[in-house]
């Protein structure tokens, strides 16, 4: 029995816990890569630097805020610095709007002009950025570094395995779920959200209707930044922020995306709690695991892994890769906002 | 028609010779060195340019996956020119062989039962994945203690098998091979896809192959990296000890070390040049050729093409291995001319996006356009560095030295190059979409 939970305890530290988070940043940036496609109808390969440029705005205001003694205590600074982190991705996403893609809507482009376009506007964001704060690692977190103590949770329950959670774990999962609460809201319940619904699933209909298409494009433009923005802001905290790791951390959104379903809000977010889960399952040692469950006689010698940890983030590129190949329209099936 | 055609060759020499000019600047301003260096790259760039256009500019298909091909061919580099491992070779090699065929006859497998139970849903996944997971687990078993045998060996200085030992322009035919193989077998696989998903798809296989080159150390170090390349070129010191060099080094005013090394690199851009002027006759040919023109009806439209009675999937497979080839090709030039092999310095931003922005900057569909686009973006690339310094002293020179603003902009001054690149594409595809040398009109 005990050997049971603590296989479980270690289960819950190694994959459940770190997925959990991992997924809930893949989440956010999948649900803003979601709603531009349904609405703009094209891959955002910008989205990555979006985030990037969310980070790097939090982190400049986080260290003002520490500059003038402010602090949450407990809490990462960086939490207040988020909506200004916002805020200043919806600006230069705006701004980008009115520069570039409105030009592409006016003259009805086809999506591979955006696409090419969008890489043109990920060069240039991706530049600023580097600017601005420099090309090196920042750290930004303050305040606990714990929740839960791996010790304090030992003592507690007198187990072999610790259970560890992180404060800007905690933070992530909880700011995820507030943030998608919010979306679908608005999506389901609010009139605007509604109108951008039925402009994603007919454009024509939706013009002959009366929605103005401009106003649309803006608020979707508005709710990716914020997503982005969030999602950025947060894996920086909880990793620590670079400005090149945001291009990278662009496929494994993009998959997310797709796997579950390309216009699928639901699906993008079950996208990337199942590429955070695989990634992290199919790649963790299950020797101890095994150890705990299975009489002494059958011991695992090996580290019994599927996979070198090398490959975690290749491996979601195989997922995409995969599903692109037996069912392009994700799980879910893409395309009802 | 005519008198378009003519306009157009006007304006392709006054671009060229503009851009010589550049060159000849950078020659006489900073050294002829750094000239020659710029040069050589800027050749290979215009080589992965004529792959992309061919895919992109004949053919309309979005292949990110260029940083693949590069790898793969530099990864030739390896595998053809270093003398073989004989001790690994002997330790591991059956091993390493054996896995490998494990590793086909499961894809075969898979693909079979794939087939056989296509139409049963369920079954069909499932079967194919039973076949799949029970061949990666024959696979690591007999890939593994091979592996960290042959990794054991020395392996501080080998610890791979090596190559072949054979000359290293070889590489450039087998590298070439190596990508329109890995090409075909992607194409087959993603050339249904709608255009932007064969893009992520194509990026995300270049990236699964980047990680492969990282972290399998047997097959080229990984992130160890191979130096020390044989060379298809004399080396500099040799070159020091002749006495014909020591007159041209008098002759030129320049020292006997900055002669050797501009004679070598001199060297390697006649070798660049004829294959870039082999290729850019080739791919005109192909273009002005019946098959160039049913490449154009079918990216025109694509349905009507279908109709017409062309085989488009069959069509989109050939162009992709080919463009592919060329990018392979110029990924093996490229790990000769640095004469080392190192999978950590493939990135997309450099190896995939910069390729497609030199495209689309130099006019997608005309290949002169596009080895303009290479020479100018790679140049602008490089140079953007001194300039932005430059332009950035020049506009800080009013501040206080002590101001930390202007340390922060002095320092963050190579950035700009990013910033540049994406004002670039973005104007050029705003105001002048069909690129400096826009395709001929027919």
């Amino acid at each position: 029995m005990i050997d049971l939970l603590n296989a479980l305890v270690l289960i819950t530290n190694f994959i459940i816990v770190p997925a959990m988070t991992y997924g809930s940043q893949l989440a956010l940036g999948a649900l803003g890569v979601t709603m531009i496609y349904s609405v703009l109808r094209f891959s955002n390969f910008a989205h990555g630097e979006m985030m990037s440029f969310g980070a790097m705005a939090t982190i400049l205001m986080t260290w003002y805020l520490q500059g003038q003694g402010v602090s949450l205590g407990p809490l990462p600074t960086a939490l207040i610095a988020i909506p200004v982190g916002i805020v200043a991705t919806i600006g230069l996403v705006i701004m980008t709007d009115r520069l570039v893609f409105r030009y592409y809507r006016r003259i009805r482009a086809e999506n591979v002009t955006y696409l090419i376009v969008s890489i043109g506007v990920m060069f240039f964001i991706g530049g600023l950025i580097r600017f601005i704060i420099g090309p090196n690692d920042q750290v930004f977190t303050d305040g606990q570094r714990f929740i839960l103590k791996a010790r304090a949770f030992k003592a507690m329950t007198g187990l072999n395995e610790g259970l560890a959670i992180k404060t800007t774990q905690g933070i992530t999962i909880i700011t995820a779920i507030i943030m998608v609460s919010f979306v679908f809201w608005f999506l389901n319940k609010t009139r605007t959200g509604k109108s951008m619904r039925a402009y994603s699933d007919n454009e024509d209909l939706a013009l002959l209707s009366g929605i103005n298409p401009e106003r649309v494009v803006m608020i979707t433009w508005i709710i990716t930044a914020a997503l982005a923005a969030t999602a950025g802001a947060l894996y920086g905290l909880d990793k620590s922020y670079k400005p090149f790791t945001y291009l990278s951390l662009l496929l494994p959104i993009f998959a997310a995306a797709i796997v579950g379903g390309v216009g699928n809000p639901v699906g993008a977010i079950l996208g990337g709690f199942v590429i955070a889960f695989s990634e992290l399952t199919l790649t963790f040692a299950y020797k101890k695991f095994l150890t705990y469950l299975l009489p002494d006689s059958m011991a695992p010698s090996g580290l019994m892994q599927l996979l070198s940890t090398d490959y975690k983030i290749a491996l979601s590129f195989v997922i995409l890769v995969i599903v692109l190949l037996i069912r392009p329209t994700g799980i879910i099936g893409g395309k009802t906002l | 028609m005519t008198g378009q055609g003519s306009a157009n060759r006007y304006r392709t020499a006054l671009l060229f010779s503009a851009m010589a000019v550049l060159l000849a600047l950078v020659g006489m301003i900073q050294s002829w060195n750094v000239a020659f260096t710029l040069l050589n790259l800027c050749l290979i760039s215009a080589i992965m340019t004529l792959g992309v256009n061919i895919q992109w500019g004949y053919a309309g298909l979005v292949n990110f996956g260029m940083m693949g091909f590069t790898a793969l061919g530099g990864l030739a580099g390896v595998l053809v020119a270093v003398p073989p491992v004989t001790k690994a070779v002997a330790a591991g090699g059956a091993g390493i062989l054996i896995a490998l065929i494990v590793a086909v006859i499961t894809v075969i497998a898979a693909v079979f039962i794939w087939r056989r139970c296509a139409g049963s849903g369920r079954r069909q996944l499932w079967a194919t994945t039973l076949v799949v997971v029970s061949g990666l687990v024959v696979f690591r078993l007999v890939l593994d203690p091979a592996v960290s045998i042959i990794e054991a060996i020395e392996p501080a200085k080998t610890g791979y098998l090596g190559g072949l030992g054979l000359p290293i322009l070889l590489s450039w035919i087998v590298g070439a091979l190596m990508a329109a193989g890995v090409a075909w077998v992607i194409g087959k696989i993603s050339l249904g896809l709608r255009s932007d998903y064969l893009a992520i798809a194509t990026l995300g296989i270049s990236e699964i192959i980047i990680y492969v080159l990282k972290n399998e150390d047997w097959l080229a170090r990984g992130v160890k990296n191979v130096n020390g390349l044989p060379r298809p070129v004399p080396y500099e010191v040799d070159l020091q000890a002749e006495p014909w060099l020591i007159s041209v080094s008098e002759y030129l005013d320049i020292s006997v070390i900055d002669a050797s090394s501009l004679i070598v690199k001199i060297c390697y851009a006649a070798f660049f040049v004829v294959v870039l002027a082999v290729l850019y006759r080739l791919a005109e040919a192909a273009l002005d050729s019946p098959w160039g023109r049913m490449m154009r009806a079918i990216r025109d439209n694509e349905v009507s093409a279908n109709a017409m009675g062309k085989n488009v999937t069959a069509r989109h497979l050939e162009v992709f291995v080919i463009g592919s080839a060329i990018v392979g090709l110029a990924g093996a030039m490229l790990t000769t001319l640095d004469g080392q092999f190192t999978p950590a310095s493939y990135q997309p931003l450099r190896f995939t996006f910069l390729i497609w922005v030199m495209v689309i900057v130099g006019g997608s569909g005309n290949n002169a356009g596009s080895i303009l686009g290479g020479f100018l973006i790679w140049f602008f690339w490089i140079e953007a560095e001194p300039i932005g310094l430059w332009f950035i002293s020049a506009i800080t020179a009013g501040m206080a030295d002590d101001s930390w603003l202007k340390a922060h902009l002095i320092e963050n001054a190579a950035h700009t190059r990013l910033m540049t690149m994406g004002l670039v594409l973005m104007l050029v595809l705003r105001f002048a979409p069909r690129g400096l040398i826009p395709e001929k009109k027919r």
